[in-house]
């Protein structure tokens, strides 16, 4: 394995390309830049490769992309514009950041849809050959903003990028069409420059991707050398920055999205259970990727199919589970509406499977590339009957990992289908992780149930027995005398047959609701950051965790007793959680929805918990939750 | 102690569960059960390497009444089920029981995605042409005109052909037969049994108390020779109760003929179960009553890779071609660096 060393070309001084005497380079602690273009204009790749040149070059990352559900809206339009925010930070950070240092506008409606999040003086790299009057038409300016004076508030570089990188292409005899689809790597080239990143990632990147198409390749490899020559050469900037790597826990780290630790933790989990693991699952943004990612594990042992629909998905992961493997089902919220029917079934039948909803915006298609936390309520109740199931959610990208390793063990510990609520933001954003040492993983032990004899010697198998934690066998076809029916029908006690009895009824739902409860000797307790006990407790779950745990750690600087405690486990929830509720004068509860966890808490534990409540599709900002967290503290 | 390990020798008796069965007297379904029971206990197969799998609906109750594995799941979802099942575990003998309102109408799609992967599952549909557990409402297959409850001056929907669908879905096997026509319902299952692939069974399934008789002109013994064409591979397409009709074609279409005045055997359809394109057998599904005899037997039969024969393969190919997956290698899959 490459063990690669991204600060040794820095740490000697040398630019990589062309040595000359060094525009100064100003020590900065941390960054936040946008590449906005056009949704055809690559700004999703470029992104990608400056955030996998931060985190190979040792910073901490936080990445936000947004992009629009529409895959070619319009050119010019400012509903085709596309977006990637990226944070990187020589300390330990948790979000994308709130306001951006640096954007970059490839065209004016790029311009027009990102310039509010800019920090005022904050530079603006734009693609001026884009700001003919048609463009400026589309974007909707009734003037060029470049000229009237409108960007004065920032430090404007317009750069003729398309000429220039056409230029830097000319000599490969490309068509127009496909030099200027090398652009978005002259912006990433210049940015490279800005903030004094190496492209060495980035040509390796080009290498491979292209290597069976050498004139793209070249390129492409010119635009991005061009790019940071422009800025390296033309002292249009008269300053560049530097963020030098982040003291984070030593070890071995790589880039990883919230959608492929999801992929990574399933297949982690299922060679630790020792079972073969089956995903089934239907195309749909945000969820997708997941699938994308376990097709190319066959060699692990991971079996995906790409079902019908979502109800053949969830069918096909219960008839694995059935049939004694690892059954997981990956969807976004109309997926879950879908599956509800068959969550009943793994309810009743008690069979552990997993279920994986990357939430985005609702309700109905509701905004399929937007991130929000409003499947919450449907993941707890939404199912005919009294249907409890386990649900847990991941608190960051590389949690995501921790918690679908969890959501196996759960599943398969208990019998029990388990909920897995990802959001849009998770699944799409990029942070660090630190790669465990698979030695290290836990074992997930698997019982399955074996034949015994009965006083007659006749085998006897009751498929509803249960343990002492009221947990079912697991008993697989092909079993010698365990051959047993299963089904949706209610079951009686012990021995699982057919039963219409009133008494037997009321004693499986509650058997049913109890086995979920007893979950929570099983989990971790609701820990505290800050304060053990004072004015304010932040509780969150789920995706937004690192906009309120920065926020508190703001609040607690300025000397406040404001609390953060994030629930990962959310059915059962901890076993403190009530405990470390009544410790706090006022319990604030962020939620991108209306407020289901707040009414789930104060129905719980009759806190009369405060809500913050954004539903824009957006995360929060880290300013907002300070702001709610300063008023509390005022009243 | 002997090295070879006997067949095991099950009788009908050994694949009754203890449930008391509970379909109305009279049913078909009681035939159908007793006949699954004779045909699966001489096929040398153990008893746990069979599994039942059933959606909703009165046949969908099947499943507790064999001694195998069962799972009555939720209705029309049966085939998503089986076929999981069947990913893992393509030793196993998986049978789906269903119906024409669970099979066809809201599990559809399911059938059809099931057919078309060429999942190794028996499927085997009781048509009975109406909603019984529901209390009698007409369902996709009932013919215009059905009256019910929730049709009273007639069903107005045509209906679907249960072996057209499959076919059209290129299904590998496809037969049809009767309830009351034991011993032909026994060598169906059997058949269905010893296929490779989907085997699409539709059994013409009487519902004694809403829809009786519906079939009578293929079962009653007085009309039947002359309304029901017993298909065999290979032999000219004759029927009637002096077998002295046949199918012969006329352009593109069936017609039915009689034997002599010039007409001989020579000029009939010729059946071909194995044929490559399902066009013949198609033709065949769409043979109705009373315009023609409706055929009974095996439409199709020919062979195609199973899905999950494809898919375990494709996982040995790349096992053998980039070795067993290893986590430190997955996890280091992108680039890595390492803080010290």
């Amino acid at each position: 394995m490459t063990v690669l060393n991204p600060g040794t070309t820095r740490s000697t001084g040398e630019a990589p390309v062309l040595p000359r005497p060094p525009i100064p380079v100003e020590e900065i602690g941390e960054a936040t830049i946008r590449l906005a273009g056009d949704s055809g204009d690559g700004m999703q790749l470029a992104g990608t490769q400056f955030t996998h040149t931060s985190a190979l070059l040792g910073n901490d990352i936080s990445t936000l992309p947004d992009f629009p559900a529409e895959i070619r809206a319009p050119a010019g339009t400012l509903a085709g514009v596309s977006g990637f925010q990226i944070h990187f930070s020589s300390s330990d950070i948790h979000t994308p950041g709130d306001q951006l240092n640096t954007l970059v506008a490839m065209n004016p409606a790029a311009l027009k849809t990102n310039l509010k999040d800019l920090e005022p003086g904050g530079i603006l790299i734009v693609n001026s050959d884009a700001f003919s009057s048609a463009d400026l038409h589309k974007a909707g300016y009734p003037s060029n903003p470049l000229e009237d004076g409108s960007l004065k508030g920032y430090r404007v570089f317009a750069v003729p990028i398309t000429k220039l990188n056409r230029e830097a292409v000319a000599e490969l005899k490309l068509s127009p069409r496909e030099a200027d689809r090398c652009k978005n790597f002259f912006a990433l080239g210049l940015v490279y420059w800005l903030y004094e990143r190496s492209l060495e990632p980035t040509l390796r990147w080009i290498q491979t991707k292209f290597s069976k198409n050498p004139s793209i390749m070249e390129a492409n490899t010119r635009a991005l050398k061009a790019g940071y020559n422009y800025g390296e050469t033309t002292e249009a900037m008269p300053v560049h920055y530097r963020v030098s790597k982040a003291k984070i826990p030593p070890g071995r780290y790589r880039k990883i999205t919230g959608n492929e630790a999801l992929a990574l933790g399933l297949t982690a989990a299922s060679k630790q259970a020792g079972l073969p693991l089956v995903y089934a699952s239907y195309p749909i943004t945000p969820a997708s990727d997941i699938l994308h990612q376990l097709a190319e594990l066959k060699r692990y042992g991971v079996r995906t199919l790409q079902a019908e629909d979502e109800i053949a998905a969830i069918g096909a992961a219960i008839g694995a589970a059935f049939a004694g493997a690892l059954g997981v089902t990956g969807t976004s919220g109309p997926g879950i509406c879908l599956k509800s029917e068959a969550i009943g079934l793994a309810v009743m039948t008690e069979l552990p499977v997993v279920i994986i909803d990357v939430q985005r915006g609702g309700p109905s298609t509701g905004l399929p590339t937007k991130t929000e936390q409003a499947d919450l309520l449907q993941a707890m109740f939404g199912r005919n009957g009294e249907c409890p199931v386990c649900v847990l959610a991941p608190c960051s990208p590389a949690d995501c990992f921790h918690m679908a390793f969890e959501a196996v063990r759960l599943a398969i510990g208990f019998m029990t289908p388990v909920i897995l609520l990802s959001d849009g933001y998770l699944a799409n954003g990029a942070e660090p992780w630190l790669i465990p040492d698979p030695a290290r993983l836990p074992k997930i032990p698997v019982q399955f149930a074996q034949p015994h004899a009965g006083s007659n010697g006749a085998a006897v198998f009751h498929p509803y027995a249960r343990d002492a934690r009221l947990v079912r066998p697991w008993a697989v076809p092909g079993t010698p005398g365990l051959e047993h029916r299963i089904g949706g029908l209610e079951k009686e006690d012990i021995t699982g047959n057919v039963s219409y009895d009133p008494a037997n009824h009321e004693h499986m739902v509650r058997t049913r609701a109890q086995k979920i409860a007893n979950i929570a000797k099983d989990i971790p307790e609701l820990t505290v950051t800050g304060p053990s006990e004072g004015d304010v407790l932040v509780l969150g779950w789920g995706g937004t965790y690192g906009s309120i745990i920065t926020a508190c750690q703001r609040a607690q600087r300025k000397g406040w007793k404001v609390a953060q405690a994030h629930l990962r486990y959310l059915n059962p929830m901890p076993r403190n959680t009530g405990e470390v509720l009544k410790r706090y004068r006022k319990v604030l509860i962020p939620e991108l929805n209306g407020g289901q966890l707040r009414l789930l808490i104060r129905a719980t534990y009759l806190v009369d918990a405060v809500g913050l409540n954004k539903i824009q599709g957006k995360p929060f900002l880290v300013s907002e939750i300070e702001a709610k967290i300063e008023e509390l503290l005022r009243c | 102690m002997s090295t070879t390990m006997a067949l095991p020798t099950l009788t009908p008796k050994d694949l009754a569960s203890d449930q008391e069965v509970r379909w109305c007297p009279g049913c078909g379904d009681y035939s159908i059960l007793a006949q699954m029971k004779k045909a699966l206990a001489g096929l040398g197969i153990p008893r746990e390497k069979f599994v039942f799998i059933s959606g909703i609906g009165c046949s969908s109750r099947f499943p507790y009444y064999m001694n195998t594995y069962g799972f009555h799941t939720i209705h029309g979802r049966a085939p998503t089920i089986a076929t999981g099942l069947k990913l893992v575990r393509p030793d196993l003998s998986v049978w789906v029981i269903t119906g024409d309102g669970d099979g066809l109408s809201i599990g559809g799609n399911h059938l059809i995605h099931a057919i078309r992967r060429n999942m190794d599952l028996k499927i085997i549909l009781f048509n009975n042409e109406i909603y019984g557990l529901t209390k009698g409402q007409y369902s996709p297959t009932s013919r215009i005109g059905t009256r019910t409850k929730s049709s009273p001056l007639g069903s107005i929907d045509t209906p679907l052909r249960p072996l057209s669908l499959a076919l059209g879905a290129d299904a590998t096997f496809v037969a049809r037969t009767l309830d009351v026509d034991v011993n032909h319902l026994t060598e169906t299952l059997k058949r269905a049994a010893a296929h490779k692939g989907t085997a699409f069974v539709e059994v013409y399934q009487n519902c004694k108390i809403f829809n009786d008789g519906v079939f009578e002109y293929a079962t009653d013994k007085s009309v039947k020779a002359d309304n029901v064409l017993y298909l065999q591979h290979g032999r000219p397409l004759v029927f009637g109760k002096d077998r002295n009709k046949g199918i012969r074609l006329h352009g593109l279409n069936p017609e039915v003929v009689e034997l002599g005045n010039g007409i001989a055997l020579d000029d009939l359809l010729v059946h071909d179960e194995k044929a490559d394109e399902p066009s013949l057998a198609y033709l065949l599904s769409r043979m109705v009553y009373p315009h023609f005899p409706e055929c009974i037997g095996v439409f199709r039969c020919v062979e195609r890779p199973t899905y999950e024969d494809v898919l375990n393969k494709q996982m040995d190919d790349e096992i053998a071609r980039r070795g067993a997956g290893k986590l430190e290698d997955l996890f280091a899959s992108d680039e890595t660096w390492v803080v010290e």
